[in-house]
């Protein structure tokens, strides 16, 4: 049984259609990342699996429970969920450990808090006020409080959202190891390389609507998409598009017998992929 | 698999939490449970006459202020809480959890109600050192005052929580509830002598709970020869019981039935 099947999901807002006609199906243990500028129905789509939004039509499966349930079943269901909000900034007077223990009460198989506390890198912040960290202090706090309750399936949306990059890494080590502990992942970013870093499966969506599945290795034909090689010679940059950059730079070398001038080989990155995608499905309308 | 954590035992951890992150804000603290004491030591000394044999202002007036501080500490301060934690994303973020809206809710009453208790022991304990305040002596007094603290606390938290989904932002709350919140004093009676109110006032006053809580609780503060001078000649104990239990069940009505947990 997949952890989230979801089949023709709409939803309009004030006639316009924010997700058109979206099918998903993600399996136990996945990390499955949503990409897709603003405004192309990510968001959307992600509130409908929580639970935080109604759908307009479509079937939708997320650990079997329709997210949309009421009353004592939808305390079952966010039992066995954990979100991560794209923002959320309290006012702040409670510390880091007061509040995991507090959160780790609503459940009723959570992790231990102060596992989840080093687990996030806040051991030496654990008795500080939530409103003396940093922004990518917070981020991490609401991670832990997304994990807190030992979640089956773990909606992140856009988390690293203002880390740097060492702390972008140190976060991508606590998904990773969340993953193999089980749980299943819902990321959406705008980060390329989270993703490609990441995910097992990435989707792009573009105005309500799934463009292309695939893993980030293969998505838009990238493993079979021509690698440029550039250099220069006679004062001129030479680009050659080719499926064999390698005995194309083994040619040039016999050619310039030694060094190539300014030789670089680029192979289209996933953001180079994703921006061609979303560019030819905008239509010149934005 | 635990069961889940019962909604009562939540609540009762919210109502922890809550009061310890309010214990945190100095300012607010000091101010919030000082405020009756400090409008009874202004009005106190401007006032200096007694309405009726053995009745000064002062005592009048601190029936008005214990009525008004339930009004305050509950409506008012959640009317205005509740927007701003929404604006921050506090209130979805515990939506996506499997806390029930219920253990909310009894967290905000059990807050409203330990405030309530705290004003009202420095109220009365001000008011007997500084301004001669006579304290009820007889037990069925002490047992009106009881339960009209618990169910004005009841009825104020759940108005509160109802009224929280009016203020479009937390930082323009304020704007929209004090307003309503003072004119109602003036209304009922809390400053002024209610029965020297002109009478539309009294008749508006005598929709909404707060000119209830006040009769009741000079019903608490005054000597019963005083209720011959209340507009029906009486305290009307049991209306005023039945008024404010209809307004709880208003309130809790709307509470669970429009409670908006994200911004618009």
């Amino acid at each position: 049984m997949n952890v989230i099947e979801v089949r023709g999901l709409r939803k309009s807002y004030d006639g316009i259609e924010a997700v058109a006609g979206v099918d998903l199906s993600i399996s136990k243990g996945e990390i499955f990342a949503l990409l897709g500028p603003n405004g192309a129905g990510k968001t959307t789509t992600v509130e409908i699996l929580e639970g935080f939004r109604a759908r307009d039509g479509g079937d939708v499966r997320v650990l079997d429970f329709d997210p949309q349930v009421k009353g004592h079943d939808a305390r079952v269901f966010r039992n066995r969920i954990g979100i991560v909000l794209q923002s959320t900034s309290d006012a702040g007077d409670l510390t880091v450990r007061e509040t995991l223990h507090h959160f780790c009460g609503y459940y009723s198989n959570p992790r231990d808090p102060e596992e989840v506390i080093t687990s996030i890198g806040l051991a030496e912040k654990s008795s500080s006020l939530i409103r003396s960290l940093s922004g990518g202090q917070r981020r991490r706090l609401d991670v832990g409080l997304g994990i807190i309750g030992n979640p089956e399936l773990l909606f992140l949306d856009e988390p690293t959202t203002g880390f740097d990059p060492e702390a972008r890494r140190a976060f991508w080590a606590l998904i990773r190891s969340l993953k193999d502990g089980g749980t299943t992942i819902l990321l959406t970013t705008h980060y390329l390389d989270e993703a490609e870093a990441l995910a097992d499966r990435v989707a792009v969506i573009n105005r309500g609507k799934i463009i292309e599945i695939s893993t980030p290795t293969e998505l838009g034909g990238r493993a079979t998409s021509l690698a440029s090689v550039q250099w220069e010679s006679n004062g001129e940059m030479h680009d050659e598009l080719t499926s064999e950059p390698t005995s194309v730079v083994t040619r040039l070398g016999k050619e310039f017998n030694g060094e190539v001038p300014k030789l670089s080989v680029h192979r289209p990155t996933l953001e180079d992929i994703y921006l061609e995608m979303i560019g030819s499905s905008k239509g010149g309308s934005e | 698999m635990n069961s889940l954590p019962s909604t009562l035992n939540l609540g009762l951890q919210r109502g922890k939490l809550e009061i310890r992150q309010f214990m945190r804000q100095r300012e607010s603290v000091v101010f919030t449970l000082l405020f009756p004491l400090i409008l009874l030591a202004i009005f106190g000394s401007v006032f200096k006459d007694t309405i009726a044999p053995g009745v000064t202002f002062s005592q009048y007036f601190v029936a008005g202020m214990v009525a008004s501080g339930l009004v305050n500490s509950g409506f008012q301060q959640l009317a205005i809480i509740i927007p701003v934690e929404r604006d921050f994303g506090s209130l979805k973020r515990l939506r996506g959890t499997p806390m029930p809206a219920a253990s909310y809710f009894i967290g905000k009453s059990l807050l409203v109600l330990a405030g309530m208790i705290v004003q009202v022991i420095l109220l009365l304990a001000g008011g007997v050192l500084f301004f001669g305040l006579n304290m009820p002596t007889s037990t069925s007094k002490w047992f009106t005052f009881a339960w009209l603290i618990l169910l004005g606390t009841a009825t104020s938290t759940a108005l509160g929580i109802a009224f929280s989904v009016v203020p479009k932002s937390g930082r323009g709350a304020s704007a929209v509830v004090s307003p309503v919140v003072i004119i109602l004093q003036f209304f009922s009676g809390v400053f002024f002598i209610f029965t020297q109110l002109p009478t539309w006032m009294q008749q508006v006053a005598a929709i909404f709970p707060l000119k209830w809580l006040t009769q009741g609780m000079r019903s608490v503060f005054l000597p019963d020869s005083f209720a011959s001078q209340e507009v029906a000649h009486s305290w009307e104990t049991g209306r005023t019981l039945l008024i404010l239990i209809v307004w709880l069940v208003v309130g809790l009505f709307f509470s669970i039935r429009t409670f908006k947990w994200e911004r618009a």
